[in-house]
Order: structure tokens, then sequence, then C-alpha cells
């Protein structure tokens, strides 16, 4: 098969460029090829100067998200043949700064994670000649789907409450504060709960639900929101009509 | 438009005033919210209805006249697909947003849809009811 | 006794009770709008079918508890409609003015619902 497929890549070289502009590259459409295979096939063969995140290639590491064809997407499990006879677009993740070609800065991201505590947090910790945090398969099931994310981001690139407010907790940071929140192991609701209450916690959140559609691991960011929302004003509630002595 | 400022060579894209009329599942989602506009509508209209069959006889066969007149008529089929629009997204996003469990097993989502369906046959037969009967 | 769990937050917000309100409105309309509007704005008007006579109706709306369960239903749609509009403004339209458009929003359901108070209690 030497058939090819013509991708549209976003190049930005920061020290020459005021605005990203667009490059061509016609690659091997190949039956078992991705658009990360593409990709670097141009890297490899073509074009070395490109730049772009990758590491696993299998889904789990998270780097390769980009916007193919304008939906965010794992490059490494988008195949070529799904978008023949092309063009595809390669974009980088959308709602991140671009920091040259298809890397954006994740920073903001990064910085947003650890706001949410998403570690098992304990009133005490037992020492370790205590044993083991036992936990039921039930337990298990609880939280599990949550615990899925691999912090790919494609969420935050989804969500245009995300684009218009970048203050805006977002997606996946919420969908992991639920995580912990669900483990029987955590005792930390409480503190989650007071960060995510505030204003640009869950509250921005419009339930477009896009941040569930394009999640490659089917976390349910936006239903975890939701579920958040429902905890914050039942909370509020209680905190409104139960005396100070109950609190 | 790009934003530089001297340290920070990023480049940040701005965000379109249309952007929702990019993808279908964007278009969709300002289509639900703006459902509010009719629903706020018809909230004033439900009112003046009232007000009519408050005044008497005379004021309520008015009401109805003027509420058969043609653009009346075509603001409220627009309005009535806008609730419908409403009533049906709002069902089918309640599982996500809500878990239900019964005796420890999380209820489908298909259940919980169902049953809002069941609530508003219930709620329509009854409100049927009281004002025809 | 079991002492009552503690709730989960320190902090007072409204954010959380206007969400409330929000979604009680959301869940009023689904369930009750597509009725009232399919009967009053579309099938008597357009006579698909016949109106019900003046008397019924008007013992209908007169009744006290039609006009608190009246009441309670429209208030909590126009909270639904301005908290949803308010945002639809602000991300569909990226209306910068967020305070204006919350003062107009919330505004606009709060003359709502004292006008519902108004026209709800003239007729009974």
């Amino acid at each position: 098969m030497d058939e090819n497929i013509r991708l549209q890549v976003t190049r930005y070289r920061p020290d020459k460029d005021t605005v990203p502009g667009w490059q061509e590259y016609d690659v091997p459409l190949r039956k078992e090829w991705t658009v990360l295979d593409g990709l670097n096939h141009v890297k490899n063969e073509v074009d070395t100067t490109l730049a772009f995140r990758w590491s696993c290639r299998m889904g789990i590491c998270g780097s390769c998200g980009m916007n193919v064809n304008g939906e965010p997407r794992l490059t490494c499990a988008t195949f070529l043949s799904d978008y023949a006879p092309g063009p595809v677009t390669v974009e980088p993740l959308g709602n991140f700064p671009i920091v040259r070609d298809l890397v954006v800065d994740i920073g903001d991201f990064m910085a947003k994670l650890p706001r949410v505590k998403p570690w098992i947090i304990r009133d005490e910790e037992k020492s370790v000649d205590d044993g083991e945090y036992l936990q039921t398969p039930e337990e298990l099931d609880a939280y599990k789907q949550f615990s899925m994310c691999i912090n790919c981001m494609l969420c935050y690139a989804a969500c245009p409450v995300y684009g218009l407010d970048p203050d805006f907790v977002g997606p996946a940071a919420i969908a992991l504060a639920e995580r912990y929140d669900l483990d029987s192991r955590d005792q930390g609701a409480r503190e989650r709960l007071d960060v995510l209450i505030e204003h640009e916690g869950v509250w921005g959140c419009t339930f477009v639900g896009e941040c569930t559609r394009v999640c490659p691991k089917h976390v349910d960011p936006a239903g975890a929101i939701q579920r958040y929302k429902l905890k914050a004003a039942q909370e509020s509630v209680k905190m409104f009509l139960l005396p100070r002595a109950f609190r | 438009m790009s934003r530089h400022v001297a340290d920070d060579l990023t480049y940040r894209r701005p965000m379109s005033v249309w952007w929702w009329t990019r993808r279908r599942s964007y278009f969709l989602f300002v289509m639900r919210e703006l459902s509010s506009i009719f629903i706020a509508w018809f909230v004033l209209y439900l009112l003046l209805f009232v007000r009519a069959v408050g005044r008497g006889e005379a004021a309520y066969e008015d009401f109805l006249d003027a509420a058969a007149s043609p653009w009346l008529v075509a603001i409220n089929v627009v309005a009535f697909v806008f609730v419908l629009l409403h009533t049906a997204t709002w069902f089918l996003l309640t599982p996500q947003a809500m878990v239900v469990a019964v005796r420890g097993h999380r209820v489908p989502a298909a259940a919980i849809i169902g049953a809002q369906y069941l609530g508003l046959a219930v709620v329509s037969a009854f409100v049927y009811w009281l004002v025809t009967r | 006794m079991p002492r009552p769990r503690p709730p989960l937050t320190t902090k007072r917000r409204i954010e959380p009770l206007v969400w409330l309100a929000f979604s009680g409105g959301g869940v009023t309309a689904a369930m009750f709008m597509p009725i009232l509007a399919f009967l009053f704005a579309l099938a008597f008007p357009l006579g698909w079918i016949d109106p019900p006579e003046h008397d019924h109706l008007a013992a209908v709306v007169g009744h006290p508890v039609t006009f608190l369960v009246l009441f309670g239903m429209f208030v909590l749609m126009l909270v639904h409609a301005a908290h949803r509009f308010r945002y639809t403004l602000y991300d569909g339209l990226q209306v910068k003015h967020t305070g204006l458009v919350a003062v107009l929003c919330y505004g606009g359901a709060a003359a709502g619902a004292f006008a519902a108070f108004h026209l709800l209690g003239g007729a009974t």
C-alpha cells in the first residue's frame, strides 16, 4: 500500500512567528498507523523541526493529546485510516497556550491539580504496624471509574467554560476530587468541598457534557461535577439549618 | 491576535464569539440553554392567562381570541418546541447528575429516565383532568 | 442519641442555594410546562380541545391550594430561567459585565415573582 494521507499541522515557532500557521505533510496511509505514527514519520523522515509530545503509544501516559480535525483526541489511539482520504488537521490541544508547534503549556492544570488534594487524607494516619487500609470490592467499585483518569487534559480542551474562564478548576481535577471523596479510606471530603464550593470551583460548569464525551478513559467528569454541585447544595442547606453546636 | 509579553512567548488562542456554531454538540448545548427564555415566556403567558380568568368571562374569551392570533401562535409553537427540548435534555442528563441507589445497587440510567417520563405522563394526565373535568 | 453528621463544608455560600432553586425549577419546568403550554397556549386557543368553561377555570384558579402551587412553581421556574440565561450570556455571547448580567437576570426573576404574587393573588 503506497497510498498517502495529508496532515495539516499547526506550526508555531515562538522566536520567529507572532501567530501560528499551517504546514502540510504527506504521510503513508497504513491500516495500523495512528496520527502519532504519522507525526513520528514526519519527525524521523521529513522535518526534524516539528515539536510534539508523546511517550507510551498505548493510551496510558496521557501526553499525546491533540486536536485532530478539531476534536481533542489521544493521537496514539486515533487511526489515520478513519480520516481517509484526508486531509487531517492536527492542532495543539485546545484552550491551552501554545509553546511550540503542537506542544502546549500545561502549567495551569498542574497548578490546579493539587488544589483539590487528590490524595488520601486521614484524620489520623494509621501506623505501618497497624497494617493496611482494607477495602472490599464494592468499595473499590465506588470510585474505580474516576480513578481511570490519565491526566491527558482532553476534557479541558473540550470544555468551553474553561476556554472562556481560565480560573475554572476544570473537569479532570474535579473528577479526581470525587475519586478520593468516594474512596472508603479517605476522610478529606470536607477539605475538598471547601475548595470546590468556591465560585471558581464547580459553579462555572454549565454541564455542556463534552468533557465526558471526549474522555478516552470513560471517567465522566461532567457527572462528577454535577454530583459535587448536589453535594455542595445538600451540605449548604445543612449549614444554614443546623444549629452551630452540631457542626 | 497575539498577546505577546516580553518573557512569555506562548501563544494564547482567542475564543470566537461563534464557538458554539462550530460543533453540533456545542450548538445543541446553547439551544438547550436558550430554552430558559421560553420557560420564562410561558410563565409570563400563564400569569396573564390567570389574570384574564380572574377578570371574568369576557376577559377570558378575549384572551383566548388574542392567543389565537398568528403572531402569538407562532411564538408559542417555537416556545413549545424549546420546552420539549428542555424536558428531553433534562431527563436525559439527570442520571448523570445524580446517583440513585436502591438497596446498595445503583439504579441504571435507563430506569431513571423511564421513571421521569412516567412522572411526566402522570403529571400531564392530572393537569388535563383538573382543567377539563 | 447519635449526633447528626456535621456539614461537609465550613463555608456559607449563596451559589449552592441558587443552584438548588435552579434545579428545582428545571424539574418543575420539565414535568409541568409541556402540558401547561400545550393546553393553554395551543390546544385551547386554537380549538384543538374545547376550552373549559370559565366558571370551572375560575374555581380552580381561585382555590388557595392552586395559588400556593402555581406561585411556588412560577418562582422556581423564573429562578431557573434567570440562572440559566445568565450563564448563556457569559458563555454563548461572552458578555463581560458579569455583575450587571447577574443583577439583571436575578432582578428580572424577582420582579417576575412580585408580579406573580399580585397577578395570582388578584385572581383568587
